[in-house]
Parts: structure tokens; C-alpha cells; sequence
């Protein structure tokens, strides 16, 4: 890797860093708008035209609001919590193809900061690790409520990290790669991977809300049973880390989705307009966001529809529903490809 | 590189002695997981891409939440001190002792190990392991994973009130 390459790469990650931010500072705005719109209000219009500044009204308030560490918490460990829940769901950007390849100055870079040929591998290892963000939190609070959401927490993720890895694998047996952007070319003129594997993408849908902890699944803050659940405790910018971990996860997502299952970048009918690359990976990557958009949508549309599931009904779901249903799909996707390829 | 691979042993080894040395159950678990990601860090140095993402996952993401669990659940916050009779102690030094000379005497045997087989830079891509468990291995492979599911299916079992 020379110079440019590496300046290129830097500037890249420092864009996707600051685009990963502003897009989960206005899910925020998105998710009360769209709450609002559901329950026939009118949602936050005061800071701004159509309210478009209460983003940065909230984060100022975070900013300003008392920070307090209860006296009987583990102080370190109280403030290593958010950072971890941050950072990892930070970290996951990177190995996501954002587009295509642009040419500046007769050179050509991939719109990807690392492709990695394990990239599904280390979305799931990050994910993986995101949970000690809750559990330590909850537990550093030295509260019950804030224990007994960490702990909820926990069990939820591995629970459904499980259903999620083995509907993985059925789309691997399809794909016959881990990288990410290899996963993405192949879809490319309309092969997107939900038309293969239709049962594998619900099932990831499902174990996507449960590992982002979005209602239905938001049982780790289930404000009428543990009041705030792991961040009881916690204030300030401290909260405000934590909340906003659970819309930059979110965000990611739901990138996560569009690449494995909605063609990524790809769009329909490209090749038949005979643009220029760079106008072709412009209109690309406004695609690929326009797919993300409206996965974040759907998960707010969710949020606000449906009730939250009880914890016995959640933990029967995923062990007794999806897991089953994640065994037989990799079955009837390997029956069915050992007899239509064996030749 | 050499760098790094002293940085990352300096990391595991301090990890591993606070694994050791630090009285509260719950910052023991927190090393020990430092330790497993800085064990990835050696993998990824390697070349293993694929095992050290594994790793990641298995052991720092999936046993060690439950390890943290568990600890979580008993409320083991306040820090132990055992108190063991000198007949232990004394005895629990010569067994770590012994272990740690068949531990010693292991790792000089990987003096010739190493020059019977070099080291391949592609050995740990997924295409390298997934060539070598379903041919060599395979097995062995299909048993452990039939043994992995069949305990699945059991804990699923456990968790039924009626059966």
C-alpha cells in the first residue's frame, strides 16, 4: 500500500466516521417524526424549520446536563461501558463496501476501507463484543434494575446471535465467500440474495432487531418493568453514548442488510445507461443509502407498531422458533445445491 | 510487525499474570478477555485471518459473556480471599510446578515441529482450513459437529418445563 493509498484510505474512513454520526443523529429526529406520524402528532418542530435542528439542541443538552457517578458504582468500569458500547458499534463501518470504484487523477480507489475475505466473520465478532458495553455498564451501577437489564441483555444477544450466525451460513452456501464485497458484486444486475434466500433474510431480520435491541425486543429497557433498564444509572453524555450506540447499531444494520441481501451498491438497469464509473459508483452509493434509509425506516415503522414481547415469549421465539428454522433452511439450501451443481 | 508481536505479548502476559493476581472475579473475567483479543492480535500477525476472527467470536464473544454472566448472577462483587492450609498450599505449588516443566518440556519439542513443517502465509484463510477439515479432518469434523448440535438440542431440552 503506497501513500496515496493510504491518504485516500484515511480521508475515507474519517467521511464514513462523520456520515455514520450525522446519519444516527438524525434517526433520532427520523424516529420521533415518524413516531409522531404514526400517532397523529406533530413531532419536534420548534428548534429550526421542521424542528431539523433538535438534534443538535439534544446533544447540546446532553453536553451540558450534571454528570453523576453513584458513589457505590465501580467508577472505572462505569465509564469504560459506554465507551465500548460506542466504539464497537463504531467499528463496524469499516469492512462495509459503500460503493463502487472512483478514479481521481487516473487512479482508481474502491469505496471500502478494508476488504477484509472474513468481512461477515467481523461484523459478527464486533457485534459479539458490543455486548460487554451493556453488561458492563449495567453492572458497574451496582443497581438492580440496571443488573437485571444487563443481564437480560445478555442472554438476548446470545440467544439470537446463534439464529443470526446459521442464517448466515445458508447465505454463504449460496455466495461461496465471507468477503463483503465479493457478496455484493455477485448480486449484481438484480441477482440480490433475498429472491435465494427469502427464509434466511427473514430470519436475520428478526435476529437484527434482537441484536440492535429495538422494540419488540427491547426488553433490556423495558421502562414499565426496570424503569431505564442497563443505563438506569447513567446521565449526561454517558447516556447520551449509550442511546446513540443503539442508533449508530441500528444504522449499521440496516448497511448490513442492504449488502447482504439488497444488492449493496447495485442497482437496477445500470449497465443499459452508459455512465462514466465515477458517475456510475455516484449513483451507487446514493442507491445503497436510499436502501439503508428505508431499512431504518422499516425498523422505526416496527418500533412503533408493535408491542413488546414478554421474556419468556422472546427467549421461546428464538430458541424454539428461529434456531429450528435456521437448521432447516441451511439443510434445504445444501440439499439443493448438491443437486443442482453436482456435476 | 516485530513490534507489534512484542506489544501484543507484553499485553497477554500482563493480562494473564492480572488474571491471576487481581482479587474481584469480575476484573479477572475483563482481563482474561483482554488477554483472548490480544491472542487474536497474535493470529491476525500470523496470517490467520479466519481463526483470529473465530477466536473473537467464540471464545471472547460467546464463553465469556457467560463466564461475566454467571459472576453477574451470583453478585460475586466483593472481592475473596481463600484461606487454604499450608498442606495445600505447599502441595498446590509443587503440582503448578510440575506443570509448568511439562509445559516447558512441550514447548522445546516445537524446536523440531517447526522445521518439519514451514510455515504457509495461507495456511489460515478460510479456504486453507476449510480445504484441510473436509479433507484430512473430516471426521472428526462431522462427529464434533454432531455432538455441537445434539447439545443444542439438549439445552433446548433442559429448558422445557413439561418434557
Amino acid at each position: 500500500m503506497d501513500w496515496t493509498e493510504l491518504i485516500f484510505k484515511t480521508i475515507f474512513l474519517i467521511i464514513i466516521f462523520v456520515v455514520t454520526l450525522v446519519v444516527a443523529m438524525y434517526s433520532t429526529y427520523g424516529e420521533r417524526k415518524v413516531a409522531a406520524f404514526m400517532q397523529d402528532r406533530r413531532g419536534p418542530n420548534r428548534a429550526g424549520p421542521f424542528g431539523l435542528l433538535q438534534p443538535l439542541a439534544d446533544g447540546l443538552k446532553m453536553f451540558m446536563k450534571e454528570e453523576i457517578i453513584p458513589l457505590t458504582a465501580n467508577k472505572n468500569l462505569f465509564i469504560i461501558g459506554p465507551s465500548i458500547a460506542m466504539t464497537t458499534a463504531l467499528l463496524t463501518g469499516v469492512v462495509i463496501p459503500w460503493g463502487g470504484t472512483i478514479s481521481i487523477g487516473g487512479r482508481i480507489f474502491s469505496l471500502q476501507v478494508a476488504d477484509l475475505n472474513i468481512g461477515i466473520l467481523y461484523v459478527f465478532a464486533m457485534v459479539s463484543i458490543g455486548v460487554y458495553g451493556i453488561m458492563i455498564g449495567g453492572w458497574a451501577s451496582n443497581n438492580k434494575y440496571a443488573l437485571l437489564g444487563a443481564i437480560r441483555a445478555a442472554s438476548q444477544m446470545i440467544s439470537y446471535e446463534l439464529a443470526m450466525g446459521m442464517s448466515i451460513i445458508a447465505l454463504v452456501l449460496t455466495t461461496g465467500t465471507l468477503s463483503l464485497h465479493e457478496i455484493v458484486s455477485q448480486q449484481h444486475g438484480m441477482h440480490w440474495n433475498i429472491f435465494y434466500q427469502p427464509l434466511g433474510f427473514f430470519i436475520f431480520l428478526i435476529c437484527a432487531f434482537a441484536e440492535t435491541n429495538r422494540a419488540p425486543f427491547d426488553l433490556p429497557e423495558c421502562e414499565t418493568e426496570l424503569i431505564g433498564g442497563y443505563h438506569t444509572e447513567y446521565s449526561s453524555m454517558k447516556l447520551g453514548f449509550y442511546l446513540f450506540a443503539e442508533y449508530i447499531n441500528m444504522f449499521i444494520s440496516s448497511a448490513v442488510i442492504a449488502t447482504l441481501y439488497f444488492g449493496g451498491y447495485n442497482m437496477p438497469f445500470i449497465d443499459q445507461l452508459g455512465l462514466s464509473m465515477n458517475t456510475v459508483t455516484f449513483i451507487g452509493t446514493f442507491f445503497f443509502f436510499l436502501k439503508i434509509f428505508s431499512m431504518i425506516f422499516l425498523f422505526m415503522w416496527i418500533r412503533w407498531t408493535l408491542p413488546r414481547f414478554r421474556y419468556d415469549q422472546l427467549m421461546n421465539m428464538g430458541w424454539k422458533g428461529l434456531i429450528p428454522l435456521a437448521m432447516f433452511n441451511i439443510v434445504a439450501t445444501g440439499i439443493y445445491y448438491f443437486f443442482t451443481e453436482l456435476k | 510487525m516485530v513490534f507489534l508481536f512484542y506489544m501484543l505479548s507484553a499485553i497477554m502476559i500482563i493480562c494473564a499474570l492480572l488474571v491471576v493476581f487481581s482479587k474481584n472475579p469480575i476484573n479477572n473475567v475483563i482481563y482474561l478477555i483482554l488477554c483472548f483479543l490480544a491472542m487474536a492480535g497474535h493470529y491476525i500477525l500470523l496470517n490467520a485471518q479466519f481463526l483470529a476472527v473465530v477466536h473473537v467470536i467464540v471464545y471472547t464473544g460467546a464463553i465469556m459473556v457467560l463466564f461475566l454472566f454467571v459472576i453477574m448472577l451470583l453478585n460475586l462483587n466483593k472481592a475473596i480471599i481463600l484461606r487454604k492450609s499450608t498442606v495445600t498450599r505447599v502441595s498446590a505449588v509443587i503440582t503448578g510446578g510440575i506443570f509448568f516443566l511439562v509445559l516447558l518440556a512441550a514447548t522445546r519439542q516445537t524446536f523440531e515441529i517447526h522445521a518439519k513443517y514451514p510455515f504457509a502465509s495461507d495456511f489460515g484463510l478460510v479456504s486453507g482450513i476449510g480445504k484441510v477439515l473436509f479433507n484430512e479432518f473430516l471426521l472428526p469434523f462431522e462427529m464434533s459437529s454432531i455432538l455441537f448440535i445434539s447439545a443444542m438440542v439438549g439445552a433446548m431440552m433442559f429448558g422445557k418445563k413439561d418434557v
